[in-house]
């Protein structure tokens, strides 16, 4: 199957400055990232903050480009000016109540994207605009309304819509559900479900919530520090992590269920900053299992048991 | 006897389109070194309640309560000097933002120690040393390094840390939480109950630990009192409030985890939104969103005893069956 989306070694480094005369500095926000993405499968990236997720979703939906790599979109090299690309991938935010401008009806936030991308009249906006309310499960008389008037899930909607006016093919959705409540959590991830099967979309699902990823994942991509260390199917990761980070994340994720209070794998310490990245193996220094030679050689992603590992020791 | 024992407190708030009840004759009560975990959605109540407790406030706000005593004194009773030395001294309260509840001008040092000029009698020798020895029972590494230090040059973590330090550092009896972790990662976040949990078990410290996520809940609970909309809906043990929860509410929110869906797809979902200020149901708040909703529901619901864990619902589910059902069916079958 011919990949939608396929990466190949995607860096991002920005250039800081310290203070007025102070010798630039430079974050290494991504370093070499490489994935794939299918339609109508979801590849989830899983990390802390910082780990450079927010990162690779600027760079797949092009509002920056890669300091270094490759990036096809829809067998074309991606470009920041290419308007083709532009309405084949997407993006929706985590925070529903910043992601829409409050001086705008729903109708105008929906239509937007039609009138800056597509020659279509009014009328034809209008109408693309009200299937896709009702798609999403919004009624006709909201196409009136402010953001201000909704409750987040709604707004969410209203989010997920706009993404979806110009039919792209790839959705970038950067923790969509973490800013809402658990009974409306639900209620948005089965409509994301819905969307996907029914349109065929590729979903690179960013998220930190472990159990949501579990259960919307067919391949799951962990992250720290700007590297990928753990890529494979979402069986896989799950059931029998093999990077000992994957592992800490997985006992952190504390579990629904009083008859399961397990022993964590402890962490110590905190995410390093991406300014000053250790060296060999990134996660050395909090490692429960690392062993001397794990600070000078940086390992590289190998397969083991059915996914790519980047562990020495895995 | 209780720790502390709220009984019907209400919250009003006077808003410009009119009053809003925000809490509606919620009982509280926590035994000495018990872990009581308060659970609900955004507008469940939850964390003004124990605001009220706190008398953080806003002037718009009433509170009103049949009782509210702590450690067998009569907080509605009290002066308002009174009550200043019990309340950061032995009732102390963590918030969700570590990084804008700390002043960002001022170190970590001064605002420790804020706390133990206000309510003891350390000189300011006494009280650096005691600064020292709470950020390291809170895990901060090289505290004497860190004294110096301001707000914005922690991470998140630490600024939780420092905030659990300020409000450990009286010994109160009881620590308010109110969700102490939800702006940080799940590593950090793991590390941080663990540390709130070891505080409760060796200060002999009862908590009381505000959250939305189920998954926390069952790890630190003791006791578990569900919200919903400014009510208690619930009361139980954690264990059989997992294992069989007796209001539709509850049971709704636990099958709507995503890691308790037995197959990929459809999650269960609950419909409709949590009822704001105009559009209050006039019975049972929970009613237009109830799957087991019958005509009574819309009249009113009724609180049940103990053995149901005092679930405001007329018709509380045993295993997922409304009782009333078991009943029938245990009658057709005999």
């Amino acid at each position: 199957m011919s990949d939608l989306l396929k990466a190949t070694g995607l860096t991002k480094h920005y250039e800081v400055r310290k203070g007025m005369f102070g010798a630039p500095d430079v974050v290494k926000a991504l370093n070499g990232v490489s994935f794939s993405l299918e339609p109508a499968k979801t590849l989830a990236v899983v990390g802390e903050s910082g780990c450079g997720k927010s990162t690779l979703a600027r760079l797949v939906t092009m509002i920056e480009e890669p300091t270094e790599g490759e990036l096809i979109i829809d067998g074309r090299p991606a470009k920041a000016g290419d308007k083709h690309l532009r309405q084949t991938v997407q993006i929706v935010f985590q925070n529903p109540y910043g992601s829409l401008n409050p001086r705008q009806k729903v109708g105008a936030i929906l239509e937007e994207p039609l009138k800056v991308n597509l020659p279509d009249d009014a009328k034809t906006r209008r109408k693309k605009a009200e299937a896709m309310m009702e798609r999403v499960g919004l009624r006709p008389e909201h196409y009136d309304r402010y953001p201000h008037m909704f409750s987040g899930g709604q707004r969410q909607r209203i989010a997920i819509a706009r993404a979806l006016m110009l039919n792209p093919k790839i959705l970038v959705l950067d923790e969509p559900v973490s800013a809402l409540d658990l009974s409306i959590q639900a209620q948005v991830l089965n409509l994301l479900i819905d969307l996907q099967q029914e349109f065929g979309l590729a979903y690179m699902f960013i998220s930190h919530d472990l159990s949501v990823v579990k259960h919307i994942a067919d391949d799951v991509m962990v992250m720290y520090l700007g590297r990928s260390i753990e890529k494979g199917s979402g069986d896989h990761v799950f059931d029998d992590p093999r990077h000992p980070y994957t592992q800490a994340l997985m006992s952190a994720t504390p579990i629904a269920d009083p008859n399961q209070r397990r022993q964590r794998v402890k962490l110590e310490g905190e995410l390093p900053s991406p300014l000053n990245i250790p060296s060999g193996c990134a996660f050395h220094p909090r490692c429960p299992i690392a062993e001397p030679f794990c600070s000078q050689e940086k390992p590289e992603l190998r397969e083991v048991a059915g996914r790519l590992v980047a562990c020495h020791l895995a | 006897m209780s720790l502390l024992e709220i009984r019907n407190l209400s919250v009003t708030f006077d808003t410009a389109s009119g009053p809003f009840r925000a809490v509606d004759g919620v009982d509280v009560s926590v035994d000495a070194r018990e872990i009581l975990s308060i659970v609900g959605e955004s507008g469940s109540g939850k964390s003004v309640s124990m605001l009220a407790l706190m008398g953080l406030l806003p002037d718009t706000a009433t509170v009103t309560a049949d009782m509210m005593r702590f450690d067998g004194r009569d907080l509605l009773t009290m002066t308002k000097r009174q009550k200043r030395s019990v309340i950061g001294r032995d009732i102390a309260m963590i918030f969700q933002e570590p990084m804008s509840s700390l002043n960002p001008c001022f170190t970590v040092e001064f605002q420790i120690s804020e706390m133990l000029r206000r309510h003891t009698d350390l000189d300011r020798s006494a009280r650096r040393k005691r600064a020292i020895e709470l950020m390291e029972a809170v895990g901060i590494p090289s505290p004497e390094k860190r004294l110096g230090t301001f707000p914005h040059q922690l991470s998140g973590g630490m600024s939780q840390r420092v905030m659990i330090a300020m409000a450990t550092s009286c010994r109160p009896k009881l620590l308010i939480a109110d969700e102490p972790t939800t702006a940080l990662d799940v590593t950090i976040q793991a590390q941080i109950l663990d540390l709130l949990k070891d505080l409760c078990a060796d200060n002999d410290m009862a908590l009381v630990l505000i959250t939305h996520d189920m998954g926390v809940v069952a790890q630190m609970a003791d006791r578990v009192q569900v919200q919903y909309a400014g009510q208690k809906v619930e009361e139980q043990q954690v264990r059989p409030l997992f294992a069989d929860p007796h209001h539709p509410y509850t049971a709704a929110l636990l099958s709507a985890l995503p890691e308790r869906a037995t197959a990929r797809g459809h999650l269960p979902s609950i419909r409709g939104v949590v009822p704001g200020q105009f559009d209050r149901p006039p019975g049972c708040l929970f009613e237009p969103r109830c799957s087991f909703a019958v005509e009574s529901c819309r009249r009113g619901a009724e609180r049940q005893g103990p053995d149901l864990g005092y679930a405001l619902c007329n018709r509380p589910l045993i295993n997922g069956v409304p009782a009333d059902e078991r009943v029938a069916d245990a009658q057709v079958k005999a």
